[in-house]
């Protein structure tokens, strides 16, 4: 086992070494990720609210200036990347849960469930998720759990088309054909043979959907739907930036790279996290 | 001699036909006959070679007899005892008994697994050894097929084929099986190490008292190493024989154009030889109609084979046929 | 260099070739200085198990290799022109014309959106300047004379219509649509079930005859070899073995691999015998050693043979080995 892992710290590596934007992506999530954690050591807590400093350009105090309630900007951001993260995170693993979940399902048993189960995907993912969040959100007040839960649970369906497809072929080769001959049980032909040969398909999906649930949480949040105040999230700064954009432009450039950074960082990652978990199949 | 033989497989009037997958709306539902009526039997010790074209079922056919598939109906005794219809828990006992060899020595071994977790699965699931005791059992079984201890730890992806054959030979016997089903077991590899895994497989068979099933296309290869051998042709066995016998006196018509369509390896022979290539492709499984499957490409075709599908006869000692012709 | 008569006769003649892999990491000598002709009007056969290096150096001759291989060197003459050095444009060109090529996997060489007779009226009005009237009429002549039953609905019909031997004689038809001088067959039989293999082998010999074409059969199948061919080239990691008539390689072989290759095939005809495998697997061709490639598997191996590559030796006007333990004009067998 340690030959395993051994090995893939070490494609991993040279994986980075072979791809520089990747290695550059992975530098800055991990930047991204300390800086969220640490947001507290900020000298300014994110909500206390300045009424002498309203609205100031950057300077040495207050790096990214301050917004129209005299927060320091720069330290809200960094509360709003924790915010935006945890969304990402949370709402990746229910909804990677759920599609890995009903992929799986759907191709390895295929017939009346994979039939039943493929056409829920489709008329779930019919519906136009704005209109579908907005609805939910009449229900969930608004808040971190809702918008978690509804991205999470309205989400998952690319992923369960992605795991279905590959669980379709994974479950013809012989392997498993010799497994199934054998007599194992079906939970472990499931887990030893069928999850591992999904898993790079798996890791990919992660890591764009973290990049989706950002951009989604984004989006709601700048239409209000989202995050309330007084937490912020980069969507809903970017909301608040819109009413001063005319003399504070600086003020939806900082939550709107981050954004961007942020989601392209995640999607690169997929890719060589790809590399590394796919096994080699032939020795040459 | 033969009456003193025990049957370890009999199969009687098996059948295995697939769906085909119409449209929600539609009514009429076909199917594809995969194997269809099929009777045989194997005896203990020996290695029974499946022969036919690629889509006769002859591959279908081991599959439903280890129940990687359920049967749409007949009998398979394993050992006196009808597994046909055996529910899984009811099964495991014969899964222990029979196991499986497979063609692709690259998709028949798990790629996130090293070499020890693969033979280690089904002792895992049929022994209540300890780990210890399996790796044990593990190291003397690599021993057996040639490999060494230290390729335990690595992965299928640092052999060469040859190398994964012998690991797919290693996990099946792992168990102590009296049956292996081997699927077109060498039809991936290269001639010289063809060579190889067949004495190793002959070499376990006296070694572990194995019986074979030996699936393939290679007639060659077939003859060399079944005893007897059936001939499939669009989900049915048209003849069972000993194997020089079919040989030298094939006498289906069918056996006779697969005989002479083989290219023999010898410039002379094959410039004199006479060979009579049948014209025609497989007709499609699926549009079966009544009488002998063969009759479209048969060159001895009679207006009865359009009528009546031919019955397995005995025509002498051990020579089985099903032909109008006999 | 051969004697002189075939030198006359000779339609394509290679010297020297070399072509290696680049993967990035190290560099795998696939193709080790190979020389060889075909001559007019002869079916050459190329025998080699996998990683012999058969297919590509076809491919090097065509100039068809993937990116990452290079033809490091040799010589490529085709009617007496080299053609080596052609820019890509003219070696296209003589693919369509001069040359052309049948693969092993009928299934692939064919685009499914387009019909069987499309594939061929395409080729005729690009190569041989045919209206596309005319080309539908010639199309359907080639499927006729491919044996494809009725050519006239078969040349509407899509790929997936076809068998996968009917296919692979649609592609025979597209090799044969421009006349080439010479064929090149890349295990054209290996994915076709022994009857439909006896149907195209058969169609394949015919056409050669017919056309007066010369044909390069690269197979794994000692049989097939047997069967079809009248000259061998045997390989074994990137060189050529040994080089003779099909008559002189199976009745009189003289390199050791030849013999043990031959050796290790069951026989449908005689006795039934134990077999006799080749021990080891082929050898790796990223980190090639000293000496004669076929050493580290031979039963007759001495220390030299680990040491330099032995040079050829001829046994006759068209047998040649490369080998230390034989002897010009001796005969290993006894």
């Amino acid at each position: 086992m340690a030959g395993k892992k051994n090995r893939r710290i070490k494609q991993f590596k040279d994986e980075l070494k072979r791809n520089k934007t990747a290695a550059i992506a992975l530098i800055f999530l991990i930047l991204i990720l300390l800086i969220s954690i640490f947001a507290f050591l900020s000298p300014y807590p994110p909500d206390q609210v300045d009424v002498t400093s309203v609205l100031q350009g950057p300077s040495a105090d207050h790096w990214f200036g301050t917004d129209e309630l005299g927060r320091d900007y720069f330290t809200r951001a960094l509360f709003g990347g924790r915010i935006s993260l945890t969304v990402g995170i949370l709402a990746m693993l229910i909804s990677t849960s759920i599609g890995v979940l009903v992929g799986t399902i759907s191709g390895y048993f295929g017939g009346r469930i994979d039939n039943f189960l493929m056409r829920s995907v489709d008329v779930i993912s019919s519906i136009p998720w704005m209109i579908l969040v907005t609805v939910v959100s009449i229900y969930l007040t608004p808040g971190l759990k809702a918008i978690i839960l509804v991205i999470g649970l309205f989400t998952w369906m690319s992923t369960a088309r992605l795991v279905r497809a590959e669980t379709l072929s994974v479950k013809e080769r012989e392997y498993v054909l010799y497994a199934k001959s054998s007599g194992q049980s079906l939970p472990k032909v499931i887990i030893k043979h069928i999850i591992p040969a999904v898993f790079p398909t798996f890791i990919v999906a992660s890591t764009v959907s973290i990049a989706n649930a950002i951009l989604m949480e984004s989006a709601l949040s700048f239409l209000g739907l989202g995050i309330q105040q007084p937490l912020s999230s980069w969507g809903s700064m970017l909301q608040n930036a819109q009413g001063n954009l005319g003399n504070a432009p600086y003020m939806a450039i900082l939550p709107g790279l981050l954004i961007v950074l942020t989601v392209y960082s995640f999607n690169r990652l997929g890719d060589i996290l790809r590399a590394v978990v796919e096994p080699k199949t032939s020795g040459k | 001699m033969t009456e003193t033989k025990e049957k370890l497989i009999e199969v009687n009037n098996l059948k295995k036909y697939f769906p085909l997958k119409t449209s929600l709306f539609s009514k009429n539902k076909q199917v594809v006959k995969a194997v269809d009526d099929v009777s045989f039997h194997i005896f203990k010790g020996e290695t029974f070679g499946l022969v036919g074209e690629s889509g006769c079922g002859k591959s279908t056919l081991g599959r439903t007899l280890n129940r990687l598939y359920d049967p749409t109906s007949g009998e398979i005794q394993f050992d006196g005892k009808d597994i046909a219809n055996l529910n899984n828990k009811e099964l495991q006992p014969y899964r222990k008994r029979m196991q499986m060899i497979f063609q692709d020595p690259y998709s028949s071994l798990n790629p996130y697994m090293n070499v020890e977790e693969i033979i280690d699965e089904p002792l895992e699931i049929h022994t209540t050894l300890l780990k210890s005791e399996r790796k044990e059992v593990i190291t003397d079984i690599l021993e057996k097929v040639g490999l060494k201890k230290e390729d335990m730890e690595k992965f299928p992806h640092e052999f060469s084929g040859g190398q994964r054959q012998r690991i797919g030979i290693a996990r099946a016997l792992a168990i102590n099986p009296e049956f292996i089903i081997c699927d077109e077991a060498i039809s991936a590899l290269d001639v010289s190490i063809q060579a190889q895994v067949i004495n190793m497989l002959e070499d376990l068979q006296s070694e572990m008292k194995l019986t074979y099933l030996f699936v393939a296309h290679d007639l060659s290869m077939v003859r060399h190493i079944s005893d007897r051998i059936g001939v499939m042709y669009l989900g049915k066995i048209v003849e069972i024989s000993k194997s020089d016998e079919l040989y030298h006196k094939p006498l289906h018509p069918y056996t006779q154009a697969l005989l002479s369509a083989i290219p023999i390896p010898d410039p002379i022979k094959a410039q004199n030889s006479k060979r009579e290539i049948i014209t025609g492709e497989l007709p499609s499984p699926i549009e079966m109609e009544t009488g002998c499957r063969f009759r479209s490409r048969c060159p001895f075709a009679k207006p009865i084979c359009a009528e009546v599908d031919p019955q397995m006869k005995q025509v002498d000692g051990e020579h089985f046929v099903a032909c109008h012709l006999y | 260099m051969g004697n002189m008569v075939k030198e006359k006769n000779s339609l394509l003649d290679v010297k020297n070739l070399r072509t290696s892999f680049n993967n990035g990491k190290a560099k795998m000598e696939v193709v080790r200085g190979i020389d060889f002709n075909v001559q007019k009007g002869e079916i050459l056969g190329i025998v080699g198990e996998s990683g012999s290096g058969k297919s590509v150096m076809v491919k090097s001759i065509l100039g068809i290799i993937p990116n990452n291989a290079k033809v490091d060197a040799g010589e490529i003459i085709l009617d007496g022109k080299h053609i080596e050095n052609l820019s890509k444009k003219e070696k296209r060109a003589i693919r369509g014309r001069d040359i052309a090529m049948i693969f092993q996997d009928p299934m692939t060489a064919l685009n499914p959106l387009k019909k069987a007779g499309d594939h061929l009226i395409e080729l005729l009005t690009r190569v041989r300047g045919m209206s596309k009237k005319e080309a539908k009429l010639e199309a359907i002549e080639l499927l006729k004379m491919v044996g494809i039953p009725s050519p006239e609905t078969r040349v509407d019909q899509y790929p997936h219509e076809f068998s996968g031997g009917m296919r692979q004689r649609v592609l025979i038809a597209m090799a044969l649509a421009c006349s080439p001088k010479l064929l090149i067959a890349d295990e054209p039989t290996t994915a076709l079930d022994v009857t439909i293999q006896a149907q195209i082998l058969e169609l394949l010999k015919k056409l050669q005859k017919e056309n007066d074409m010369s044909v390069v059969f690269i197979t794994h199948d000692l049989g097939v070899v047997a069967t079809i061919c009248s000259r061998i080239l045997v390989m074994y990691a990137g060189m050529v073995m040994e080089e003779g008539l099909v008559n002189e390689i199976f009745y009189s072989p003289k390199h050791p691999y030849t013999k043990a290759l031959l050796n290790s095939i069951p026989r449908v005809d005689g006795e039934k015998m134990r077999l006799k495998p080749i021990k080891g697997s082929a050898p790796s061709l990223q980190n090639i050693k000293n000496g004669c490639p076929f050493a580290e598997r031979c039963e007759f191996a001495m220390d030299k043979c680990f040491k330099e590559v032995p040079e050829y030796k001829r046994f006759s006007a068209t047998q040649k080995c490369m080998c230390f333990l034989t002897g010009e004009g001796d005969n290993l067998d006894d």
